[in-house]
């Protein structure tokens, strides 16, 4: 093997879905080492890239690619993700592959576990070798310690955190002894910022080590801090290839989205004191990994109130609860009448919407139509798109209606899709996230909890969702409460912004305050807690 | 609530299924009027006798396949294996082995075709199984009541062949001269393996049986579980009863290692059903295979297991609370309404019922689980 030769060269690489071009011409190269970070909005052609590289069966199903990829120097066709695990390139997906009850050991050397010999392999063949459970603590001991992230080897998967989930995903790569190109497809999304920190040192670490890393994310700070190189796709082409002292994060977001983007938030003008909406007391939410222990607020008329915090503080927890999504307990009265929990019809029936963080699982049918999913709940609901027969006793689904509400909202927010029949699952997690909100406007709802609207879309559909939650704010004065992870996209858009830590709402501070105010609250610190501000206390 | 009183509920409801089973057990067995020895001896016999059978449905449930409803699969071919044995009148020990030996291909043969289906059935592997059972028994009859006898019953015309397996002792066939008779006396062979080591301990008044080798056989199969837990392709089982996706992206041979699992454990029941017919001393070929299945599984759920998680704990707990129920609750129910007929209508009513209780109380158990990790994640309020 040449040092020189570059462990990964992509040359003239292109592909088409279909007559649908979605890479084109891309060529680029990563030596041993090297930390190359892969930016674009969504639908950029990054994933399929990482699939021509990673040989995933559903290129060679749809025509094969162009060009040619070169790794280690000789041209590499994997024909399936197992010949690119043998040559030496590791994956870490978003979605975990961790078993959940298998211990961080047993998932680390899932299927490449330590064996010891026994007579009756002679017989049976090499599955019936016995485990050597101590050598297998031993190597998943060394890969943890690479890594530089302490996880306790015989703790099981479904009692982690989701942060060490990844840092066990990330071992199991590196305990692959020829793993020599790790790619990482947004690793950072789930964690808080600490352990994405730890993250960013440990892959580091493991650079310095000569593997090479591909580096996925769409938080562009921490990819111009971490990589060597970046590079950014927009419509399936290399638009930029630059290194982090040449550029910045608004350079970069910029030729992602090939405009410029504004970022600066807008502060509303102070709101005068107008009647309580909502009002939740002492709820509680079992929401696995979101547990809500004690909140305690109130939202006025009108308001866009914010809830943030760290990942898995219990901020999501709150909407969910009181739509009835997940067991929950306390009282909350929306309009000064009761809201019964636990029970998602009765919940909608006061006038709430619900746009849910899960956009696939509860937010989507997603073998349905465009149309199908904006009228669902308002049909449910308020018997909207319902023609009667026979004064009430038959219900006629109304097509018509339902197809100019979905035409409405297509062009008002402008989703890209082929018709209001296309299925929702054809569409880009912009677009997905877009269905979403129209779904919740049919309803013309009151109240709107909408929960990370802009997580894993991209930066230009990020404004357009912002832009439109406040537009009907303004136009129709609905009550929009907003959960995000992104303090910033907070402040941009809220009124006041409630934080949550550790399942408890520990203080409401108008946007305008500044970021660091925000930041003490996150991280619990006590200068905060002790402020008068503060609702929902201990006592 | 307090964490001694939350533990005690825990145990509690986690044990649900068995605890509920010895409360019905204490209440019946005084009913019945049986003698401690007289019930000691039966659960002893019984213990020795199906033990085996129900140890087979362990390695499905640890690969994620639910209770293997096929494993009377395995049971049709040691029956097979023991009318053929019958017929050639080798008896004792070697009778027992050579049974074995003609069983074992047949039952590693049905169980990849039953693997094979249920490979085409994910996540319904239960349903798919028990139906297969049936169509296995249609296959089963056809062969015992026509393809086997002193003539056979299908003759390819102009060609002097008959398809027969033949089999020509006049008390296992029917008069007819093909057809293998519904009750069979297995006398050869009864009490083969029971008796060839035995324990007679006194106890008060009467005398105790053990047959010591069966139990001997036993300790070794749960021995094999154990150990087959720790190897290669027994955490590969583990793994794809978790997540087969994961498995399967990780480079497991997902299909392969579920067939592997369904022909070990149909493997294992027809000797299972070997060992117990023997200890029983006839065979009902139309019917014993069937009886197999479905008391087998009621046992290993009423000693705990469910069909996720099932441990050799569970099943010599279930094989006793299920044999104890069987027992006592006929006689049970004719002193209390004074009928002797019922007798057999309780046992019927007991064994079934108690599968449908055992599956509600599982359902029940998994909801107050969720109940009490929800306790623990509230606030202080």
């Amino acid at each position: 093997m040449a040092k020189d030769e570059p462990l990964l060269r992509m040359e003239s690489v292109g592909k088409e879905f279909f007559g649908n071009r979605v890479l084109a011409d891309v060529s680029f190269s990563l030596g041993h080492g090297e930390i190359l970070g892969l930016v674009g909005e969504n639908g950029a052609g990054k994933s399929t890239l990482m699939n021509i590289l990673f040989g995933m069966p559903v290129i060679a199903g749809t025509g094969g690619y162009e060009g040619k990829v070169f790794f280690e120097g000789k041209e590499a066709r994997f024909s399936s993700p197992f010949d690119a695990i043998d040559a030496g390139v590791g994956m870490v997906h978003q979605e975990f592959s961790l078993l959940p009850g298998f211990t961080v050991t047993e998932n680390i050397l899932l299927n490449r576990e330590s064996t010891k010999y026994n007579p009756l392999v002679e017989i049976f063949g090499g599955r019936i070798k016995t485990l050597d459970r101590q050598d297998m603590r031993r190597r998943a001991e060394s890969a943890i310690s690479e890594i530089g992230f302490s996880i306790d080897p015989m703790m099981l998967a479904s009692e982690m955190p989701v942060g060490h989930k990844q840092f066990t995903e990330i071992a199991r790569e590196i305990d692959r002894k020829n793993t020599k190109l790790l790619v990482l497809d947004e690793p950072t999304a789930v964690l808080a910022e600490s352990e994405a920190e730890i993250l960013i040192q440990s892959l580091r670490g493991i650079s310095k080590k000569g593997i090479s890393i591909i580096f996925i994310s769409h938080r562009l700070q921490e990819v111009v801090d971490l990589c060597g190189k970046i590079l950014v796709l927009r419509d399936g082409r290399i638009v930029s290839e630059t290194r982090p002292g040449e550029t910045d994060v608004f350079r970069i977001a910029s030729q992602m989205v090939g405009r410029n983007v504004e970022t600066a938030p807008s502060h509303r003008p102070p709101r005068g004191d107008t009647e309580t909406i909502l009002e939740a007391e002492r709820l509680w939410v079992d929401m696995p990994g979101e547990t809500v222990r004690e909140a305690t607020f109130s939202v006025q008329k009108g308001e866009i109130f914010g809830i943030g915090g760290l990942a898995g503080q219990g901020k999501l927890g709150i909407a969910n609860g009181i739509m009835g999504l997940f067991a929950a307990g306390g009282s909350v009265k929306v309009k000064g009448r009761n809201v019964r929990l636990n029970d998602p019809a009765h919940s909608l029936s006061h006038d709430i919407a619900f746009v849910s963080e899960d956009r696939r699982g509860v937010g989507l049918l997603l073998e349905e139509s465009i149309d199908w999913n904006m009228a669902f709940t308002a049909m449910q609901v308020q018997d909207k798109f319902v023609r009667k027969l026979l004064g009430g006793l038959l219900k006629w689904r109304d097509n018509e209606a339902m197809r100019a509400a979905a035409q409405e909202y297509i062009e008002g927010l402008d989703i890209k899709c082929t018709s209001h029949k296309q299925r929702a699952v054809e569409l880009s997690g912009g677009n997905q996230q877009k269905v979403c909100l129209a779904k919740a406007f049919v309803v013309s709802p009151d109240i709107l909890f909408v929960s990370e609207p802009t997580r894993g879309i991209d930066v230009g559909a990020k404004k357009l969702v912002l832009d439109t939650l406040r537009r009907v704010n303004e136009e129709r004065g609905t009550t929009i409460i907003i959960t995000s992870s992104e303090l910033e996209e907070l402040r941009s858009i809220c009124d006041r912004i409630a934080i949550v830590d550790n399942g408890r709402v520990i203080g409401i501070r108008p946007a305008t305050d500044p970021a660091a105010e925000f930041g003490l609250l996150m991280v619990g610190s006590d200068a905060a807690v002790s402020d008068p501000v503060i609702v929902g206390g201990e006592d | 609530m307090n964490r001694m009183q939350d533990n005690v509920r825990h145990f509690l409801i986690s044990n649900s299924v068995p605890i509920i089973f010895i409360a019905l057990s204490a209440i019946a067995i005084p009913l019945s009027g049986f003698s401690s020895s007289y019930l000691l001896q039966e659960m002893l016999t019984r213990l020795a006798r199906n033990s085996f059978l129900v140890l087979s449905l362990l390695i499905p449930i640890m690969a994620g396949m639910g209770l293997n409803f096929g494993m009377v699969l395995g049971a049709m071919a040691g029956q097979i294996g023991l009318i053929l044995v019958t017929d050639w009148a080798i008896v004792g020990i070697p009778g027992m082995v050579l049974a074995a030996i003609i069983s074992l291909p047949i039952a590693a043969v049905l169980g990849y075709i039953c693997g094979s289906v249920l490979n085409r059935a994910k996540g319904r592997e239960m349903v798919t199984s028990y139906i297969l059972g049936f169509f296995m028994n249609g296959i089963y009859q056809f062969v015992v009541l026509y393809l086997i006898g002193v003539r056979g019953m299908i003759r390819i015309p102009f060609a002097d062949i008959e398809l027969r397996i033949p089999v020509t002792n006049p008390q296992l066939v029917l008069s007819r001269g093909y057809g293998v008779r519904n009750a069979i006396n297995l006398t050869g062979l009864r009490h083969a393996l029971d008796n060839a080591l035995e324990f007679n301990i006194p106890v008060g008044g009467s005398s105790v049986n053990i047959p010591v080798s069966t139990y001997l056989l036993i300790a070794v199969f749960c021995l094999f579980i154990v150990w087959f837990r720790r190897t290669k392709l027994g955490q590969d089982m583990r793994a794809i009863g978790q997540d087969m996706a994961v498995a399967d992206s990780s480079g497991i041979a997902v299909e392969r290692t579920r067939v592997i699992a369904i022909i070990i454990s149909t493997m294992l029941a027809a000797f299972g059903q070997i060992i117990f017919l023997q200890n029983i001393g006839t065979m009902n070929t139309y019917n014993s295979h069937d009886q197999t299945g479905m008391f087998s599984i009621a046992a290993l759920l009423i000693g705990g297991a469910t069909v996720s998680k099932a441990s050799i704990a569970n099943v010599f707990v279930g094989v006793i609370l299920f044999h104890l129920m069987f027992v006592v609750s006929p006689m049970a129910g004719k002193e209390l309404i004074g009928q002797a007929q019922l007798g057999e209508y309780f046992r019927v009513y007991v064994s079934y019922g108690i599968i449908a209780v055992a599956l509600v109380l599982h359902a029940w158990k998994r909801y107050q689980e969720r109940e009490r990790s929800r306790r623990s994640l509230r606030g202080e309020a």
